[in-house]
Parts: C-alpha cells; structure tokens; sequence
C-alpha cells in the first residue's frame, strides 16, 4: 500500500501532530511498512462473519443515576494545569 | 513471598528492597522514580504488627508499581515525555486494595510510553536491560516490572497486558506473569491504551504469589463498569487432563531453543498422565493484524484525551488553541505513539473503516470462535509466549512491524478476552531465560495459575 506526502499530512491532521519534516519522511515509511502487513487481512475470507467490537459480556451497565463524591476536588484538579486564572484553566485565545 | 510478622519486620523487608532498588538501578534503568518514604510505611506496618492488628495479607511487602498506575506517590508518567509533571489525585483500585493489605510500594517501573512497545526501548527515559545481560532488552511493555522482580528487588511488581506486555517481559527474565480474563481486575486508575483488551495482571517469582494476589485485587468495580462480576475467588481449579499445543505455531518463525523446550514440557505432561493433542487454529496467523488494526484504532481515540490543557506537559510554542494542541502532542509522544496513533486514524478514516476496521473485528469473530473450538477439545492451551528469546538493544527498535513480530503468538487471547499466564521453564545455551504461556478458557485463571505447578514438577 502506498502512501505519499499528503495523506501523511493528512493523518498527522486528523492526529492533531505538529511534524517535522524529518519525521513526517521516517513516519511515511512506517506507515507504508505497517499497511503492508496488515493488509495481509484480505486473504482472510470473513463472508457473513458478524463483527466483534468487544469481549465483555454485559451491554449497557448503567449506575444508578446519583451524583458521588469524588477522589479530587476542584483545587487538586487545577493544581495539574499549567496556568489557572479566576480559579479556571488559562488556555491561548480560542477565536 | 516474604511477608513481615513478628520475626521479620516491615523495615527490614523495606530497607533491603530499596537498597537493592537504588544499587541496580544505573545498570537496568528499572525505575522512573523510587519510593524514599517507603521506611515510614514500613513502620506503621510494624506498628500493627506489635500492637496485634491485623495487618493485611500483604503486610510489608515490597512491590513495585508499572508507572502507569495512578496514585499520589510519585509522577505517573506512563515513561511518556506529555505525562511528564502529572501527580494523580486519585488511586487506582488495583492498588488502593494491595496496600490495604499492607504492601508497600517501592517505585514506578519502566515502560515502554503508553505501554506501545515489546521491548521498553520506546521509553522517556530511555531502555531497561535485561535482567540476564545488559546488551539485551526487557521486553515490554512491562518490562521494568518484569526486571524489578527477577532481580529480587520487589516480591511482586504489577503490569498492564494489552497484547503481551506482561508475559513477553516475564519470559524474558525469567518469572511469571499473569493477565488474567478480560475484565478480572479494574482498570480505574489505569492509564487507558485500548480499552477492548486493556488488563491489569502480575509479575511474580511462583505460581502461589499470583494466586493471593489475585484473591486481593479480582473483583467487580462500580467505577469499572467493564469488570465482571466476581468470580475469582469462589471459582476451584479444575483438573488439566488434555493439553493442546498450537500446531500452527511449531515452525521455522520460532527460535529452536523455544520449540525444544516446549517439546521437552510436552514429554513431561505425557509422562505425568496427561494426554497432549495438536490444535488446528489457522485463524491465529491473521491476529496479529488484525490487532494492529483494532488496538491502534482505540488508542488514537484513547490519547486524544492528551492535548495539554488539564495536566501533563505542556508546549511552550503555542499561539493559539489549535497549536497547543498540536505542538504538545507533536512534542510529548514518542515516535511509537504517533505512528499507531495515526494507523488508528487512517484504520478508521473515511474509506478505509470497512477495509480495515470492520475487516479485523469480523477476523476477531473467527480468532474468538476458534479458540472455542480447541477448548471443546483440551483444557488448557500450551504454547510459546514469543518467537524468540530477548533481543539486542537497538536491533528492532526502528523496525516497527519487525517489533511487531514479536507480539505474534500474545496477541491472540488478548483479542478473544483470555486468560494467559507465562512460565519460566529454563534457559538458553546462552542463558538468556525461557518461558511458556498456558492459555485457558475464560474465568479459568485459578486453573491455569494451579497448573503451572503440574508444569514446574520434573
């Protein structure tokens, strides 16, 4: 499977990456090399073959619908950001 | 393992450990942070100890902890350059019910970032040697942990099993290594990879550690909403009497040192009584990519949480949201990371979903329905854990699907929700370690962990 410049820059979009030059080259031939190999998966008839997304077997868990206390407060959770103003996330400008 | 009581104390068991810690830690780079305070811990357990308080079932016990376990001691950093400066608020459950029964933690274990890697060469802080030879690699992902326990510098040491990642490294240094079934052990608190096959398990030095340990963190979670109900504890080992040996996998692929022990084990169970039977599982060669397909999918939708905002490393070049974003992400994950990030976006992009994702989870159908099949017709599954015994330092590290390679005969049960656990059965001529995984039906952990001791007997 071939893959050129631009669907690099393309991932690399929908992956919201910064690349350089010089790893977009080296990722294009990684990638090429790992859809090579996992293309291998055609030869593998799955005709009428039901999908399987996960192996637990319950669906739809629910909690009952009550607020809990949690683990961290609102201080211990800014504490782990970079820059807190007004006692909120400081974040460069949005529009 | 060693358990404080009154003729042995916690401070002592502690003290030994992190002496050990400190002493190999420039030789093997096992720790990214080691756990000073341990001593007063230490102390309070002797404390019980002397007051005749119960002190938990694990009372002093020095364990180390695979660094992408939350807990306030220490950074969890995942070995990732963007978790770097995160100390968690909150605890994982697995470890709020091991230090509940009195363990201690000596320090967060090496590992490759995000646990994306076979060998803890795609780490922050650089690789873990091997515990037999220093110009070898770990394994991974777990490797850290794996290392800390060979080298006697912890009892036990905890892991994450996404396709491998505690029983390669537990092959390759020589102890065992248990994931349990799907959903056994919540995963709150746990740094997410892909979420379908993600499992919590050990690294221990027996079969019996792995038992009480399991005892102690198996169960349902409400804030696990993926954990089965309990189980463990009631479940009773069940007799092996036929063993199944994966036909498919005894070829040239695999290093004759591993093929010769397996047939020697074959030999021994024979000898024993127990009747062993060659399984026809030709669904198994596709695994692998079907894994590389299914994992990379949930981990680019997984780390997308990591854009720099709420905690971890943040980019100093950034004008605007958008190359925040960006430039942190660019910057904090290793080549690894961005590279199964993005085969998880193209895997699951427009136009190439059906291809790819829908092709691999139907090849998951097939993977699961044959491992069906083989245990109507043997209890347990025996069977190599990898290709080949620990590998130069270097020589995979830029040859993503030669790693790859690595996880082709781990990655099957972690598709189909399995429970594997892998066995040191001796060394090479070389004396790198060897080990064998034993594979059973879902929920048959205490059978399969109750059967490595048929297979330690001579």
């Amino acid at each position: 499977m071939d893959v050129d410049e631009k669907q690099i820059a393309h991932l690399a979009e929908l992956s919201d990456f910064a690349l350089t030059a010089e790893q977009s080259t080296a990722l294009q031939g990684n990638i090429k090399e790992i859809l090579t190999y996992i293309s291998q998966l055609d030869e593998l008839d799955t005709e009428g073959i039901k999908p399987t997304y996960q192996v637990f077997e319950m669906e739809n868990v629910w909690r009952p619908d009550e607020i809990l206390p949690q683990e961290a407060d609102r201080e211990q959770l800014l504490a782990l950001t970079q820059e807190v103003q007004d006692y909120q996330i400081k974040v460069p400008k949005v529009l | 393992m060693k358990i404080a009581s009154k003729t042995q104390s916690a401070v002592e068991l502690v003290k030994t450990a992190l002496e050990k810690a400190h002493q190999y830690q420039a030789e093997y780079n096992i720790f990214n942070w080691i756990n000073d305070n341990a001593i007063q811990q230490a102390e309070q357990i002797d404390a019980k100890i002397a007051q005749g308080e119960n002190p938990g079932r694990l009372a002093g016990v020095p364990y180390a902890l695979k660094d992408n376990f939350l807990s306030p001691l220490g950074e969890t950093t995942a070995s990732a350059e963007i978790l770097t400066g995160f100390t968690s608020p909150v605890t994982a459950t697995a470890v709020k019910k091991l230090e509940a029964e009195g363990a201690i933690l000596i320090g967060r274990t090496n590992l490759d970032a995000f646990a994306h890697g076979s060998s803890t060469e795609n780490s922050y802080f650089g690789p873990t040697k091997n515990s037999k030879d220093t110009t070898r690699v770990a394994g991974g992902s777990s490797g850290g942990s794996a290392v800390a326990v060979a080298l006697d510098i912890v009892e036990f040491a905890t892991g994450t099993d996404t396709g491998g990642s505690i029983r390669q490294p537990a092959s390759f240094n020589g102890v065992y290594g248990l994931k349990p079934t799907y959903g056994t052990i919540s995963r709150y608190g746990v740094v997410a990879m892909a979420s379908s096959t993600d499992c919590v398990g050990f690294f221990t030095k027996n079969s019996a550690d792995l038992d009480l340990l399991m005892e102690i963190t198996a169960g349902q979670d409400a804030n696990d909403l993926t954990t089965l109900p309990d189980y463990y504890v009631t479940s009773k080992p069940q007799t092996v009497q036929k063993v199944g040996i994966i036909k498919d996998f005894d070829n040239d692929a695999v290093d004759p040192e591993i093929r010769q022990a397996l047939a020697q084990k074959v030999e021994q169970l024979k000898a024993q009584g127990i009747e062993v039977i060659e399984l026809e599982m030709p669904a198994l060669k596709y695994a692998l990519a079907a894994y590389y397909i299914i994992v990379p999918a949930e981990i680019a939708s997984n780390l997308s949480r990591h854009d720099g905002i709420r905690y971890g490393f943040r980019s100093s070049e950034s004008g605007d949201l958008v190359s925040l974003y960006n430039n942190t992400r660019g910057e904090g994950f290793m080549p690894e990371n961005k590279r199964r990030i993005m085969i998880g976006n193209f895997v699951l992009s427009s136009g190439f979903y059906d291809a790819y994702y829908l092709k691999a989870a139907k090849a998951r159908t097939l993977i699961i329905n044959e491992y069906g099949k083989a245990f109507e017709q043997c209890d347990v599954i025996l069977s190599p854990v990898s290709p080949n015994p620990s590998f130069t330092l270097g020589s995979k590290v830029n040859d993503p699907v030669a790693m790859y390679l690595e996880d082709v005969m781990s990655v099957p049960l972690n598709l189909a929700g399995l429970p594997g656990l892998s066995v040191p059965v001796g060394q090479t001529s070389a004396g790198l370690d060897l080990g064998l995984q034993i594979i059973g039906p879902r929920r048959s952990d205490r059978t399969i962990i109750n059967f490595a001791k048929t297979l330690e007997e001579k």
